[in-house]
């Protein structure tokens, strides 16, 4: 089929990878494309078996999720494609759709007897890139090709790209006559997402049918460069060609920016969605359920899908929703990105979420580096981003409200994440654990930027290692400086101030940040939102710190500076809409943890990404997995989740930085343990130092 | 001659299937899928879907005995037979499971064992005529077989 495989320019990438070595060559395309086949029904095994064969394909066949999972586990690089049945005794369809789509980012075609719109939807949401009803003819299969190509070429793109490319080379097409059966790509949100997908473009086709998925990790630095870059030409004039110049970051192409603004955008929009309801950030800040209101809507989504996944327990989820959507009592405004777990891993979503609070933060200031100390995996650039969001915010109301009701999601979320390796899922237990702290910590210091940051966070934390790096860029999520006028009272003095990254004592950190923030700080108001959401109780709010450190930015050590300074029980004041949200989510974290011990941010952001390896044992590799999955493929997904329950919330910010804290937050809060039940964040009244480590 | 004879015979035996709507267009699917390589390719499908799907009924029919009925898990077992009837082209087999979801939705206990009763009726005809069918062609030759009508 593509003759041309020299193309060579697929050169990055790991592009051998995609096929055997030396395997099929690209000319024989799609010839060789290697299916793994997931079906209960030893019936309809047996004819896709041969239909696939039929189509000149490899085909491995299994009767059993779980042996699917380990298959492809063991086999990394084994497999091109999936395709699994969604009705199977021992694993759901869309959950095993999800461990892959996170493990393994390969394209998952979903199919079923059902042709109920609302599994095919579920399909969609869950990430699935086309569904087929059965019964399956051979033509619908003759097609299932071109989703590893697409997914391989926009990867490839986005490796190779330097902006030279310009959007309007890539055409989205329906490719209806490509896809016989996939009613359900087209229109599809994700297929729409992926713009970049040529189809005109065989050529690139086939040399990005050999390359591997190259993954842009968002590190903190390179997200304060792309929010520098954003803040400089104005978040309205923002294009990614330009931005890309403007970072000038080499082997960064126009596809990674322009995803990940659009990640940006969609948590600026929201943050100055929340913010907008509450002119103060306090108030923001301190209902975290408010917030949650509006990102009810996103984050159930999210929820749900988390839920499905089992990552996020159903309480859990539907406690998130209910916070977020019953409390929203005076704060509605932030719609705290909630870090959908899933979004988090599965970048898909992440954009709408964050995006929304983030178009205002652009406009401000500078990227406050909110993160900046944020130790935990909270990376700079996930700081940045909220800092970002909660300068457009204007209100960090974003943040408060989101905190609220996205704190206890952030931090379930984080919990989640943190649950040392199990957090994730609390009932899923799923691999991601290690994930969500990471992913966690990010956005916490980012607030509602947190959703943007997460996601970049994510990438890093997923490192493990990345964590840490978060704390050294301070700079990055200077916290939206602007939002700190708003703030006022609102607990996030981190402000800009590096002095006040001196998060370590948590109550203190949250008065930080509020300060700070309005300084325009670095400080990550996130993380005050976080504290603001549990005023006081100090849970362990180690996380909640660490957001603000990060917002004290610039400090090399950031996210301690911000803390330190604080130290004081003061709630975060709800500046932290944005960091609170990273925040929380750091809390969350390290609120699960139970151990709270790190109130030094910087050390906690580390702290809190390492404890989560460590609890997470093992998590690690899989949360580097994810991480680097998510990295690799879109900016931050960092979905932010709400938190349904006070408690959770409390669970939150009583660990600030403490993993374990945030864990156990969100673990208690999915028990629905009342815990602190600080119903009402408000950040004003949040004491970072009442949160028990 | 007698194959001739054979051949046709089988032909218009396979016609009737798709005219009295006991197989169809699926059914073709699986005949395209046979080759050389899988001479009796739809044969083994059509055995393997028999011996798995009768594990199915099998668990439908206890739980038709159960009280209350669980329509839940009925309709998840219906759904999953469904599946493979779909998968061989077994056309008023699916119909038949189409149905009993139907009640299963409603919660009309009666009106799944009725129609329960007609499926099983309807899976042993096609089960019959299917091993029939394949015992012929056998005897006939697998080559002549190549030539297969197409559905219209």
């Amino acid at each position: 089929m593509n003759p041309s495989n020299g193309k060579g320019s697929m050169s990055t990438a790991s592009s051998s990878a995609a096929w055997k070595a030396g395997d099929v060559v690209p000319d024989q395309f799609p010839a060789g494309l290697r299916v793994l086949v997931v079906d209960d029904d030893p019936t309809c095994l047996v004819i896709l078996e041969k239909m696939l064969r039929a189509c000149l394909y490899e085909v491995t066949k299994c009767n059993r999720a779980e042996i699917a999972l380990s298959l492809l586990r063991e086999n990394k690089n084994g497999f091109d494609i999936v395709i699994s049945d969604v009705h199977m005794p021992d694993m759901d369809g869309f959950k095993l759709l999800e461990h892959i789509g996170l493990e393994m980012d390969l394209p998952v075609i979903m199919m079923s007897a059902d042709d109920g719109k609302n599994v095919v939807m579920k399909g969609v949401t869950h990430g699935a890139c086309d569904y087929l009803i059965k019964p399956v003819r051979i033509e619908a299969l003759r097609n299932i090709w071109q989703h590893v190509v697409r997914k391989r070429k926009n990867e490839w793109r986005e490796l190779e790209q330097s902006g030279s490319v310009e959007e309007g080379d890539r055409q989205q097409k329906p490719c209806d006559d490509l896809d016989y059966s996939s009613s359900a790509n087209e229109g599809n949100w994700k297929s729409s997402k992926k713009r970049k997908d040529e189809e005109e473009e065989t050529e690139e086709r086939d040399d990005s049918s050999t390359l591997k998925k190259p993954r842009v990790v968002w590190s903190v630095e390179l997200h304060q460069q792309f929010v520098a870059a954003v803040n400089q030409l104005g978040i309205d004039k923002a294009v990614p060609k330009k931005i890309l110049e403007l970072m000038n970051v080499p082997g960064l192409t126009r596809e990674n920016v322009a995803s990940h603004l659009q990640k940006y955008r969609l948590y600026l929009r929201r943050l100055s969605g929340v913010s907008q309801h509450h002119s103060s950030l306090n108030n923001s800040f301190m209902s975290p359920e408010a917030t949650f209101g509006p990102m009810s809507s996103l984050n159930g989504l999210d929820l749900q899908t988390l839920a499905v996944t089992g990552q996020l327990p159903a309480q859990s989820l539907a406690n998130l929703q209910a916070a977020g959507l019953g409390r929203s009592a005076a704060k509605s405004g932030i719609p705290m990105p909630l870090i959908d777990q899933r979004n988090l891993f599965s970048f898909e979503n992440p954009k709408s979420r964050f995006g929304e609070g983030q178009q205002q933060h652009l406009s401000s200031s500078k990227p406050m580096n909110l993160l900046h100390g944020i130790p935990t995996t909270m990376e700079p650039k996930q700081l940045a981003s909220l800092h970002q969001s909660a300068q457009s915010l204007g209100n960090m109301n974003v943040q408060v409200n989101s905190h609220g009701a996205q704190s206890s999601s952030l931090l379930m979320q984080m919990a989640k994440t943190q649950s040392r390796g199990n957090i994730l899922n609390e009932s899923a237990g799923s691999h991601l654990p290690t994930l969500p702290s990471s992913i966690g910590q990010p956005i916490i210091s980012n607030g509602i930027a947190g959703g943007v940051i997460g996601r970049n966070e994510i990438g890093d934390n997923g490192r493990g290692t990345g964590y840490n790096q978060v704390a050294q860029t301070s700079s990055m999520l200077s916290f939206p400086m602007n939002h700190t006028t708003e703030l006022a009272g609102n607990n996030f003095p981190i402000g800009s101030t590096p002095g006040i990254s001196n998060v370590t004592s948590k109550g203190a950190f949250h008065e930080e940040v509020n300060s700070e923030i309005k300084s325009s700080a670095g400080f990550v108001p996130s993380y005050d939102i976080f504290n603001d959401l549990h005023p006081q109780k100090s849970q362990d709010w180690e996380l909640q710190n660490v957001g603000l450190h990060f917002n004290a930015s610039q400090n090399a050590n950031p996210v301690q500076g911000n803390f330190n300074a604080s130290q004081n029980a003061n709630p975060v004041q709800g500046n932290l809409d944005v960091s609170s949200s990273v925040l929380v989510h750091q809390g969350y974290s390290s609120r699960q943890q139970g151990s709270g011990q790190n109130r030094n941010i910087s050390a906690m952001g580390r702290t809190m990404f390492s404890g989560l390896e460590a609890t997470g044992q093992g998590n690690e590799q899989i949360m580097d997995q994810l991480l680097n999955n998510l990295i690799v493929d879109t900016p931050v997904r960092v979905k932010y989740e709400r938190f349904s329950d006070t408690s959770s919330q409390n669970a939150l910010f009583a660990d600030p930085f403490g993993q374990e804290d945030l864990m156990s937050a969100l673990l208690k809060q999915q028990q629905g343990n009342t815990g602190p039940a600080e119903p009402d964040f408000d950040f004003d009244g949040y004491s970072i130092d009442n949160i028990p480590v | 001659m007698e194959r001739n004879q054979m051949h046709k015979h089988i032909f218009l035996m396979r016609q009737s299937f798709f005219d009295q709507g006991l197989l169809d267009e699926q059914f073709i699917q699986l005949e395209e899928l046979q080759d050389d390589a899988n001479p009796n390719f739809v044969e083994e499908v059509v055995t393997l879907y028999y011996r798995d799907s009768s594990r199915i009924i099998l668990n439908i029919e206890q739980s038709l005995e159960r009280n209350p009925l669980d329509f839940n898990k009925l309709d998840n077992y219906m759904h999953q037979f469904k599946g493979s009837s779909t998968s061989i082209g077994a056309k008023k087999v699916k119909a038949e499971c189409t149905q009993f979801r139907e009640y299963c939705r409603a919660g009309n206990g009666e009106g799944c064992m009725r129609t329960f009763q007609q499926l099983k009726k309807e899976y042993a005809i096609l089960k019959r005529k299917l091993e029939n069918y394949f015992q012929q062609s056998r005897q006939a030759g697998p080559s002549e077989t190549a030539c297969r009508p197409r559905m219209n």
